[in-house]
């Protein structure tokens, strides 16, 4: 039985497992980062990487907010390569009643010091003239950018090695628990703490947590540079009164800075293969087309799909497991992972050390898991 | 054989029937395209996977010009 | 709006080289409604490809003849970019797209050349060996051009023959293969008596052109454009001006088509039967994903999967001894051209490798796999789709490629948005970031 070599073992090395392993390394802490594949990989390679504030419940707003600071905090330092871009979001209007949510939108930011700006028809067009023709306008949300998840989530890894984190990348994890991660080799790593990192993959390491696979696809064109400027995101979504539908597509592109334009986006409920669905795809890009009919010609280059882990409400588990002291949790991030993975990875190690967070812990604590919700 | 006349970036091009626009591009002295890093670039494969020859044609961007024949009055422009 | 052309067919070949034109002639013989699909704009493929536009190489003439006996028309400019369900491919024209549906598939997708990468070979006027004489057929003049060519494979010779007769000055053929290896290749060649012929009438083609060896271009330079290629040789550094470069190593087989249809790929080729079926139902493969072997057998293997998808099996096995004999003959080629090690240190830090994205060599070295190399520097995830990096890295690092996705060529937004038939119906709340 020897000491633990390690203050904690990170299970997962997307960008949230190294997003806590620089922040645990920053800390003072011996690290280390397992993951069965190389960094970056998995749902991170997948993403859309963009950084954006959402209004969907105070608790989301509150993570998304400081985590949006953090990211623009470290901009400075980051190379070139991760390709940060503060873009700006244009939540788009089609009509008069997603008009008066952005209406509700602006205010609610308003109150909270967060800048917005409400586009008319015409302004909209000027700044995205690819938009059709007919849209109501929008909330340009100036501060909201774009990166490059790969080359983000290595930033960090690399940044939590110089800090004396060690990698152990390339076996698979069996089991986690009492302070150990077990690999597939039949090797343990010894920790004080073990941080289940493992997005989509976490409930196998953590029986019990209540995670799924909401399955995404993506495109990419090749390069049209200047064929739309900021992310764009449909209000649209509000139309429906009735969620018959549990496959669901919504209008996002992204531009990025290699002039390509990356289209979203899709979530898929029980879809546990990782190939591309045509019938999703298809109805992703007609609806994008819809929106920006210029679109419709463009060459696209790639297409791919990613699985995110969604928890009930929305919300991350960010904190100590229920049932084991060891295991901590920082997962479920659904489609916010790499706006929250700074945030997270401070609450996180604010949890750990004793240290008062800066936003309200508790609507990201396992413990709160237990009470009824409604897995939307 | 017969013949007839393109422009390739502005400068007009007479090749004949028969010819590819990225011959045509080699003829003119103009580069396909410009890398990511602003190299000049031209046909590699000659048939249509290595995507180097891409041009601007008619307006219409990242054509594939060595599947491409030229026809009378194309403007043809380095794909950027 | 796109317009979506419907075809049906039983047989549905796609690629109009050798392998395809004589899978589609056979089959469409045996009475069968025979669909023949080429992204290029007239049949022949890469190695019968037409030198004026109306007239067909020669050596194809027969076999389109045949086709039009069996009343098959090929279908040009047709690009297949994804199979979304058996029985299903979809392809692109210029301006439209195509649903093509068969009962009975036949791959027949040719193969594409491996690319190196070494100092300077992204300059303009440097190209493939097939790249280049591709080009020379579609119109380029080469009359009093110098031009060099190098790489490995008896494709080599079959381009400098060709440019020879069109009254190009060949500088130099430079072939990576030992001597030794060329020696035993031609020993191989002695089993077949219409290659002999071939390669003899080369040997009298290439006359006095100085032809090296255990050689390997160096570096190309130039300002803007090629001017000079250094060749290594015996040790020794040349440095030759010219003004095309015409540089491959050999084939690599196109196996992207099959790999999305499901069909089981074996040590980079795609695996068939003695009927030429693949491991997928109803789906037959001839030619060079097969195995590099070349024109003689692509025919042979195209006959059998057109006789066997016709139901003339008795025919097809006819055809079985010259196969036989066909594919030593493609051992003896791959055995002889075996890329050697030196070509691995031809690239420097800031040589290119990816071309699409610009990736240098430096960047890519650090990395552990293709897919970690890719999502970290880009490289592959360009439009040619790692068509010419994937190969290429494959041989510096050992990398194996990843696995395929739609669309296997680059498509347009419409033509992946076809397959959505009824307008966006109303959406649930979509929440918690995207």
């Amino acid at each position: 039985m020897s000491a633990a070599a390690y203050d904690v073992a990170i299970v997962g090395a997307g960008i949230v497992g190294a997003a806590c392993a620089q922040e645990c390394a920053r800390r003072g802490m011996r690290v280390i980062l397992v993951d069965r594949d190389a960094i970056g990989v998995g749902a991170t390679a997948a993403g859309m990487g963009h950084i954006v504030v959402m209004d969907d419940s105070e608790a989301q707003f509150a993570l998304t907010c400081y985590s949006r600071r953090l990211w623009q905090e470290l901009r400075s330092e980051l190379p070139d390569d991760v390709e940060y871009e503060q873009c700006g979001t244009i939540w788009v209007a089609a009509d008069d009643e997603e008009m008066a949510e952005v209406g509700r939108k602006q205010h609610y930011y308003a109150a909270r010091n967060v800048a917005t700006e409400v586009l008319d028809a015409q302004v909209l067009n000027t700044l995205e003239p690819n938009l059709r023709s007919g849209m109501k306008g929008g909330l340009l949300v100036s501060e909201d950018g774009v990166l490059y998840p790969p080359c983000a989530a290595r930033f960090c890894a690399q940044r939590a090695q110089e800090l004396g984190a060690k990698f152990r990348l390339g076996d698979s994890v069996q089991l986690i628990g009492q302070g150990q991660v077990v690999l597939s080799d039949g090797s343990e790593i010894r920790a004080e703490f073990v941080v289940n990192a493992a997005g989509a993959s976490a409930p196998a390491l953590t029986p019990g947590l209540d995670i799924k696979k909401r399955k995404g696809h993506l495109v990419i064109t090749d390069r049209y540079p200047g064929f739309v400027r900021h992310q764009l995101v449909e209000l649209g979504y509000l139309k429906s009164a009735h969620s018959v539908s549990s496959d669901s597509v919504a209008f996002n592109v992204q531009p990025r800075r290699t002039g390509q334009v990356l289209i979203g986006s899709s979530r898929q409920y029980g879809a546990e293969h990782r190939e591309v669905d045509h019938g999703i795809l298809a109805r992703m890009l007609k609806r994008a087309q819809a929106y920006m009919p210029g679109l419709a010609r463009m060459s696209t280059v790639r297409t791919w799909t990613g699985f995110r882990a969604a928890t009930p409400d929305k919300l991350p588990v960010i904190g100590p497991s229920t049932f084991d002291k060891s295991v901590w949790l920082a997962t479920g991030h659904e489609g916010l992972g790499i706006t929250t993975s700074l945030g997270t990875a401070r609450l996180l190690v604010d949890q750990m050390t004793g240290m008062q967070p800066e936003i309200p812990i508790e609507p990201y604590l396992p413990s709160r898991v237990g009470k009824e919700h409604v897995h939307a | 054989m017969p013949s007839m006349t393109l422009t390739v970036n502005g400068v007009a091009v007479e090749v004949e029937t028969g010819t590819t626009v990225a011959v045509a591009a080699i003829l003119a002295g103009q580069p396909c395209r410009l890398s990511v890093g602003g190299a000049p670039r031209g046909p590699l494969c000659g048939m249509g996977i290595c995507f180097e020859c891409r041009m601007t044609i008619n307006g219409k961007a990242h054509c594939r010009s060595c599947q491409i024949l030229c026809e009378p009055g194309m403007d043809v422009r380095t794909d950027d | 709006m796109t317009r979506v052309a419907c075809h049906k067919f039983d047989v549905l070949v796609v690629g109009a080289g050798p392998a395809g034109m004589a899978a589609a002639a056979c089959s469409g013989q045996c009475g069968v409604r025979v669909g023949l699909v080429d992204d290029n704009f007239s049949p022949g493929g890469q190695i019968w490809r037409s030198e004026s536009a109306g007239r067909p190489a020669p050596e194809a003439a027969g076999w389109l003849e045949r086709l039009r006996a069996a009343r098959v028309e090929p279908l040009c400019g047709v690009r297949v970019f994804d199979a979304p369900d058996p029985g299903v491919l979809l392809a692109e024209t210029a301006d439209d797209l195509c649903e093509l549906q068969y009962d009975k598939l036949i791959l027949a997708t040719g193969a594409r050349e491996r690319f190196l990468p070494f100092p300077g070979w992204t300059l303009p006027n440097v190209m493939g060996a097939g790249g280049f004489q591709a080009l020379v057929k579609n119109g380029l003049p080469i009359r009093g051009k110098r031009v060099v060519v190098a790489g490995t494979g008896p494709l080599l010779l079959a381009v400098a023959s060709h440019l020879r007769k069109h009254g190009a000055e060949l500088a130099m053929v430079s072939e990576q293969a030992s001597w030794g290896s060329l020696a035993r290749f031609g020993v191989a060649l002695t089993a077949q008596p219409a290659k002999m012929v071939q390669a003899l009438q080369l040997k009298r083609d290439l006359a006095g052109v100085r032809f090296a060896t255990g050689s390997w271009p160096v570096a190309a330079e130039g300002n803007n454009v090629l001017e000079r290629v250094t060749i290594s040789r015996r040790g020794q550094s040349e440095t030759v001006a010219c003004h095309y470069l015409a540089c491959g190593f050999h084939l690599v087989p196109n196996t992207e088509l099959a790999s999305l249809v499901g069909c089981q790929i074996e040590s980079a080729f795609v695996r068939v039967d003695d009927f030429q079926r693949t491991s997928v139902p109803e789906v037959f493969c001839a030619g060079e994903p097969t195995g590099i072997g070349g024109v003689e057998l692509a025919l042979v293997e195209g006959q059998i999967a057109g006789l066997v998808s016709g139901g003339r099996i008795a025919e097809a096995r006819n055809l079985f001894a010259q196969r036989k004999k066909l594919r030593h003959f493609a051992a003896a080629l791959d055995d002889a051209f075996q890329l050697r090690p030196e070509l691995r240190d031809l690239p420097s830090a800031e040589t290119t490798v990816c071309r699409c994205e610009d990736v240098p060599y430096s960047r890519l070295q650090a990395h552990p796999t293709w897919r970690a190399a890719k999502l970290q520097t880009r490289c592959g995830m360009g439009p040619c789709q790692g068509r010419v990096c994937g190969p290429a890295t494959q041989f510096l690092f050992d990398w194996t490629p990843d696995s395929v996705r739609p669309p296997i060529f680059p498509a347009r937004v419409e033509s992946l948005a076809a397959l959505a038939s009824s307008p966006e119906p109303e959406q649930p709340a979509v929440t918690g970031g995207h």
